[in-house]
């Protein structure tokens, strides 16, 4: 068994745990954080996709101990209490999900893409940086109006404090 | 209309908890004392099971039990069942061999369920599953669909030569007749490629046995929870149903693989009782492209006959239908009635003849996979009409208007009644959409840039709102095919609608609390839904096939008159006047001719302290419920048009363009219709361009993750122009026809007619992909260039 500490949507965890465990089963089993999905197993898909000191990793193929001392933020932890996260408010009015499994690794991949690239993003180049998140519902179409949406809005500052602090 | 009523493109009720990760799914589902179940599966396409040592596994730290077939065999538990039977054409009923939940003797595929371990973590169930030994004799598999009938390898000794059945529909003689009347014929072969459904989450079982009461519950991924308890009752014979629930709650998307009545969820439940514990499992991905109910996989040969003018006379058309290793579900109905009576299309053709050989290989089990048969059928209908009207010389939009069905109701000759539609109307506003005069020049530009540009046209039909119960009952459907709806009102006036459809995607609860805040008058969000457990929705037959709008919906509809009409009685006792002078509009109760009203919470209230009235007179309360049978499959169609760009130098397609023009009748949410199409024309063209699942000879599926199953992505796909025309359905009162299947049906053969048009006419198999596209532009370039 191994120990492992992590920040995980700004609250100090602890825990001792069998080495080969995942993070995406430490948030989900341990934490029961089950907003983060394992829709692969193969970091292909992005359902797993969160962010680890601020930066998108996939946590089905990242080991829980690997990353011991890290800041992890999951799908629970982008909303400032009741307040959304534009992106989060941009997925539901451009109606950039159906059965909504996918969803939270989107609009956590959708924040690090305008953490990168910035709040005017065109639709190639949305397309082209989704490329580690797969979707069998929406075709895509609203998912890139989202995002495009998404990171306009966050370009006019309302970004939650936690966001901002990554 | 109302901001929330019929119609509104209202943003989706239950987006919040998706987009703040508060959704629950199967495997978010956690019991207490919950053990873990790992599947042995089968590494060979088909062996014996010579013996099974499970010793030294048991002793293995955290095992809680390890179970084989006998087991399931000692406790009487029954095979999984197909429910759709369907005869031969000499009156023989289909060969079905058996299929038990743990295999007994015998493996058929690769992932066929070998035993079963249950342990504290998966990590031990697995670790105890690798030490199970298994003496296996392999056999040679059968994995070819054309090759299968009277092949050696036999699957099942119940179907000597790997026949399922021999089935066929329409009038050959009558067609026969046409093709001797005809001036010309088109010949095609067609392979329907094998796919893999795919939904994002993927399967997963929660069972649980609660001892004191002897009630088991099921948390599954189902799109019908019902039928799921009914088959786990009444056929395999768990419990018995006021002893067994069934909950599927948020489902991560179905498509037809979550209808099924699997072995996984059958095992865990019972098992459950077995351990004293309860059992969870969820497929990891591997596991679902190995045991999730593939769909396709067909190989046609096809031909049309027409006249001297392009009035087309008949169709001939003969199937190769792989089944896989078991019958699934609902296999056998998939390449029969919901293949065949779509051959006509949108078209007016005198005679059809279809014949289907249904087979046994050693693959994974097919059945239903978003269209079910229509997508197939669709692709020989619309390949046949663009190579005939290309050997005909005349322009594939005119051939196709020439030819489409004009005056309606229009009877096939494949059992269908199309009630209404206007098919001409759709073809001409997708032509404006995708600039079909611009082509020219488009082809020009791209020619300059050394690309290859092709348009390709789909003309779909599909029969949906699936189904009349007698009309599906005398084609070998064991159930009936209406939908239930209970309408509860609360004493403040909200309202819960429990239905039997189930949403795994569709935003029932935002679509069928739009339709209940029209009708009562009320605030949309004093409308909650209530589907997917089988102890709160007393019965219910499921989602899938179009068909919650159209008969789900209906039958909410069907209880909100009732619940209107109690209303009324209620009304007249409160208001003091005669029941027959009592309206219903706004939301309001009111008398004819005067300024008496009550709104309509006050009228539950009313209904509920029911001091008014009594109980000689009137019963309390408010609560209705409504059984709704189709009279009719509804008919949506459309057309929709692709135009790609090909490199001849790398064969990469890109879609440059993407029309879509649906008719779906009455449409409740345009965002949410619109959304479906989206996702439907991605599917159909990952069909066309990415996707194949793949067996090699000795029947090792080689296709078994993300990382070799080509999934379609953001930047293989453009953005789509989708478009509506509006013909109501007659048959249901709400004019609704359906939208969920449309898009994956119309799509591939929008595709590949745009690409073979592209490559100068040169045939191209599914998918499409870069390498094979790269050699057919390569052909055409230098066929042209000999001519």
């Amino acid at each position: 068994m191994a120990t492992v500490s992590l920040t995980v949507n700004g609250k100090a965890v602890t825990a001792t745990i069998d080495p080969r465990t995942l993070l995406v089963q430490f948030l989900r089993e341990n934490l029961r954080l089950t907003g983060t999905h394992v829709g692969c197993d193969t970091s292909q898909c992005g359902a797993c996709l969160v962010h680890l000191d601020g930066k998108a990793v996939k946590s089905c193929t990242t080991l829980a101990v690997s990353v011991d001392g890290a800041s992890v933020t999951t799908i629970e932890g982008l909303a400032a209490g009741d307040k959304l996260h534009p992106m989060q408010e941009a997925f539901r009015e451009h109606h950039g999900l159906q059965c909504g499994f996918c969803t939270p690794g989107m609009i956590m991949s959708a924040v690090d893409m305008v953490n990168r690239r910035g709040h005017e993003l065109d639709e190639k180049t949305i397309r082209e940086d989704l490329d580690g998140n797969i979707c069998r519902c929406t075709g895509y179409h609203n998912i890139v109006k989202a995002i495009a949406a998404g990171a306009e809005a966050m370009g006019k500052g309302a970004v939650p404090a936690r966001q901002a602090a990554e | 209309m109302s901001a929330t009523g019929i119609g509104a493109a209202v943003r989706r009720k239950e987006d919040h908890r998706f987009i703040t990760g508060q959704g629950r799914y199967t495997d978010d589902v956690n019991r207490p004392g919950q053990a873990h179940a790992y599947f042995l599966r089968s590494p060979h396409a088909h062996a014996k099971i010579k013996s099974m040592d499970t010793k030294v596994a048991a002793g293995m730290p955290g095992v809680l039990g390890i179970f084989t077939g006998d087991d399931l065999a000692t406790d009487k538990i029954g095979g999984l069942i197909c429910g759709w039977m369907i005869h031969n054409k000499d009156g023989s009923p289909m060969r079905a061999g058996p299929h038990p939940a743990l295999a007994q003797g015998k493996v058929r595929y690769v992932g066929d369920h070998v035993a079963v371990v249950v342990a504290e973590t998966l990590a031990q169930a697995r670790d105890a599953a690798e030490a199970i030994a298994v003496d296996y004799q392999e056999l040679p598999a059968v994995v070819d669909t054309a090759k299968a009938i009277g092949a050696k390898t036999v699957v099942h000794d119940e179907a000597p030569d790997n026949s399922v059945f021999n089935w066929h529909l329409g009038d050959k003689d009558a067609t026969e007749n046409a093709f001797r009347a005809a001036k010309h014929v088109t010949k095609i072969d067609l392979v329907n490629n094998r796919l893999v459904p795919n939904a994002m989450e993927p399967r997963a079982a929660v069972g649980d046995y609660d001892a004191g009461d002897g009630i088991f519950t099921l948390y599954t991924t189902s799109q019908n929870p019902h039928v799921a308890r009914l088959v786990l009752s009444a056929f395999i014979g768990i419990a018995p149903e006021n002893k067994l629930r069934v909950i599927a709650p948020d489902v991560g998307g179905g498509f037809g693989s979550k209808i099924f009545i699997y072995a996984e969820e059958t095992v865990c439940v019972w098992a459950a009782k077995k351990v004293g514990r309860p059992v969870k499992w969820t497929a990891d991905r591997t596991e679902a492209f190995l045991s999730d109910a593939h769909g396709r996989d067909h190989v046609t040969h096809a031909e049309l006959a027409t006249d001297a003018e392009g009035k087309i006379l008949g169709m001939k058309v003969h199937t190769t239908a792989n089944l896989g290793a078991y019958l699934s579900t609902f296999s056998s109905s998939v390449p029969t009635y919901l293949y065949a009576p779509l051959l006509s299309g949108q078209y007016d053709i005198p005679a059809i003849y279809c014949e289907v050989d249904a087979v046994y290989t050693n693959t994974a089990p097919v059945d239903a996979y978003r269209g079910a048969g229509r997508p197939e059928a669709t692709f020989v209908v619309e390949r046949l009409i663009e190579v005939t009207a290309r050997q005909l010389g005349k322009d594939p939009a005119k051939f196709r208007m020439q030819n489409y069905i004009k005056k309606f109701p229009h009877q096939t000759p494949v059992i269908m009644m199309y009630d209404t539609g206007n098919y001409g109307a759709s073809m001409k506003k997708a032509l404006e959409m995708i600039d079909y005069k611009g082509l020219g020049k488009r082809k020009r530009d791209s020619a300059r840039a050394g690309k290859l540009r092709g348009i390709g046209f789909s003309s779909y039909i599909e029969a949906c709102g699936i189904a009349p119960s007698a009309a599906v009952g005398s084609l070998g459907a064991g159930v009936g095919l209406w939908e239930s709806a209970e309408v509860r009102v609360n004493p403040v006036g909200t309202v819960e609608v429990l239905t039997g459809s189930h949403s795994h995607g569709q935003g029932h609860e935002t679509t069928f609390a739009q339709l209940v805040s029209d009708r009562l008058g009320i605030p949309i969000d004093n409308v909650s839904i209530v589907h997917g457990d089988t102890d709160k929705v007393q019965m219910g037959m499921g989602t899938y096939g179009s068909r919650s709008g159209a008969v789900g919906m209906s039958a909410i509809f069907k209880a909100l008159d009732k619940v209107i009409a109690k209303g009324k009685k209620v009304a007249a006792h409160v208001l003091e006047a005669d029941e027959a002078d009592i309206d219903f509009a706004d939301g309001h109760f009111s008398v004819k001719g005067t300024d008496r009203k009550l709104d309509f919470g006050s009228c539950a209230l009313q209904a509920y302290v029911a001091h008014k009235f009594n109980g000689q007179e009137l019963e309390p309360g408010l609560k209705e419920g409504a059984f709704y049978d189709p009279t009719n499959f509804t008919f949506p169609a459309g057309v929709h048009i692709c135009e790609v760009e090909i490199d001849p130098e790398t064969g990469v397609t890109r879609i440059e363009r993407w029309a879509a023009v649906d008719d779906f009748g009455n449409v409740i949410n345009p965002m949410i219709v619109e959304g479906q199409v989206h996702g439907g024309i991605a599917q159909g063209v990952g069909q066309a361009l990415l996707e194949g699942a793949r067996y090699n000879a000795d029947g090792q599926l080689v296709t078994a993750s993300f990382m070799d199953y080509t999934m379609p992505r953001a930047d293989d796909l453009p953005s789509f122009d989708v478009g509506m025309t509006v013909t109501p359905c007659p048959s249901n009162p709400l004019g609704i026809k359906g939208c969920g299947e449309a898009g994956a049906i119309a799509s591939p053969p929008a595709v590949i007619n745009a690409i073979t048009d592209a490559l100068g006419h040169e045939d191209i198999a599914m998918p499409a992909t870069p390498q094979a596209v790269w050699r057919a532009a390569q052909k055409s370039i230098s066929r042209q260039a000999a001519e």
